[in-house]
């Protein structure tokens, strides 16, 4: 270390001076983010303990394989990589407004600050359209107690449980399920159906074609604590995005008013770009727990 | 290359150590993570049941999940140590946070042999009957050999 640099009269911890040699705000970043690492660490942990303890969970491809304007596509990982990547490069601009700043280039800070911002809410906006997908996307299960219904992906129902349950069981549940549900059935794969008029019976007649045929899916439910978890986490992850884009906006525009300069140092945008990168890191581990593996 | 010496705050003593090698290392980084990130991805679209390329179960499905894990550890440190700069900061204040995060060892450990424990435990009611062959949970109404 360079101790000759120091005046022989500094007094180390004795107040007014950083022992670490970085500033008081930017060291307690780095405690706040270690203790949100803990955070996040505790969820994400639960979640794997939880899944370790079930003899099945849910197949993560049959669940996350949409991607947007791909309508009945199936891509597993597709689009989850593209939010990954979205997240890198955002990351790579932020680190390039904080090396601007070390040099004092305003214009520089404010455009990579305005790709930063543009990369997080990309991000955002993908998740949100994920979200929404699982949300409204309703799947055909045959309960447990032999009831077919129709479930959307919520922090309470899961439709992901057995891909394909056997013809038979749900032929056999037909006559029991509601008109309204054996019409959604049918319409899903014969949208010039008229159902005006039909009985049950013509209903679950109709159904039972398409069952046999084997174009109406019929799967089971999955651990209900899938949707939780994945929504929670996610959710979490996707907050902490929203709210680092939030100071990002506050970062540009302080920038933009020329207040770094007049303090005659760019620190705020590290402590903000720490917050963000380590946003990005937590999503390495949301992707790898919740995608990947 | 300009060699900046402004102190971000009185606090400090010595002026940052800033290597302005800087956006070369920025991309170098950026290449290996997204290098890494497209092999992770290799290998998970590898087990997905719609390539079906390797079995999840297999010893080779198990190698891949190790491997993604371990990889993930590696983008975590290229992201920590040098994006956000850990890797150019007083050792001391280093040791606070390795040392500290080291604790997700333990942390990651217990709780999925917890898991791992329970279930068995589930499976063979404490261990006074044999676990089933099925994997799967059956819905009672499809379980042929089920008592009405």
């Amino acid at each position: 270390m360079s101790a000759t640099t120091i005046t022989s009269n500094t007094k180390w911890w004795n107040g007014g001076r950083s022992p670490f040699d970085i500033s008081y705000g930017k060291v307690m970043m780095w405690y706040f983010l270690m203790s949100d690492a803990f955070t996040f660490g505790a969820f994400i942990i639960s979640y794997a303990t939880l899944r370790f303890s079930m003899n099945s969970w849910v197949d993560a491809n049959q669940v996350f394989n949409a991607f947007p304007g791909l309508h009945g596509a199936d891509l597993p990982l597709a689009f989850v990589s593209l939010m990954t990547f979205i997240l890198i490069f955002s990351s790579v601009t932020m680190v390039l407004a904080v090396h601007e700043g070390h040099n004092m280039n305003k214009k520089g800070v404010e455009k990579y600050m305005l790709w930063t911002i543009l990369g997080g809410a990309a991000f955002l906006g993908c998740q949100a359209w994920e979200w929404t997908h699982l949300l409204t996307g309703e799947h055909f299960i045959l309960s447990k107690e032999g009831v077919l219904t129709a479930l959307n992906t919520t922090p309470s129902h899961n439709p992901w449980g057995i891909d394909h349950v056997d013809k038979a069981a749900v032929i056999g549940a037909l006559p029991k399920a509601s008109p309204e549900l054996l019409t959604a059935m049918i319409h899903e794969h014969n949208h010039a159906f008229n159902a005006q008029g039909l009985g049950t019976a013509q209903l679950v007649e109709e159904a039972t074609k398409l069952v046999n045929a084997g174009t109406v899916h019929v799967g089971s439910q999955g651990p209900p604590a899938f949707g939780s978890y994945f929504f929670g986490i996610t959710g979490f992850h996707g907050f902490h995005v929203f709210s680092g884009v939030v100071i990002n906006v506050i970062m540009y525009l302080k920038t933009k008013l020329g207040h770094f300069d007049q303090r005659g140092h760019y620190e705020m945008i590290e402590k903000a770009g720490l917050y963000w990168h380590f946003v990005d890191l937590v999503w390495v581990f949301v992707f790898l727990c919740f995608y990947l593996v | 290359m300009s060699s900046h010496s402004t102190v971000p705050s009185p606090e400090i003593t010595l002026a940052p150590k800033h290597d302005n090698s800087g956006v070369k290392r920025i991309w170098q980084v950026f290449t290996l993570l997204s290098i890494v990130t497209i092999v992770e991805l290799v290998m998970g679209y590898a087990m997905t049941k719609q390539a079906g390329w390797v079995d999840k179960s297999s010893a080779l499905g198990m190698f891949f999940v190790g491997a993604i894990c371990i990889l993930s550890v590696a983008k975590a440190y290229y992201i920590v140590g040098v994006f956000m700069h850990l890797g150019g900061e007083l050792k001391n204040f280093r040791l606070t946070i390795v040392t500290t995060l080291a604790l997700f060892i333990w942390f990651i450990a217990a709780f999925l042999m917890d898991g791992n424990s329970w279930k068995n435990l589930k499976n063979t009611n404490a261990g006074s009957r044999e676990a089933p062959k099925t994997e799967n949970a059956i819905p009672a109404v499809l379980d042929k050999n089920a008592k009405p």
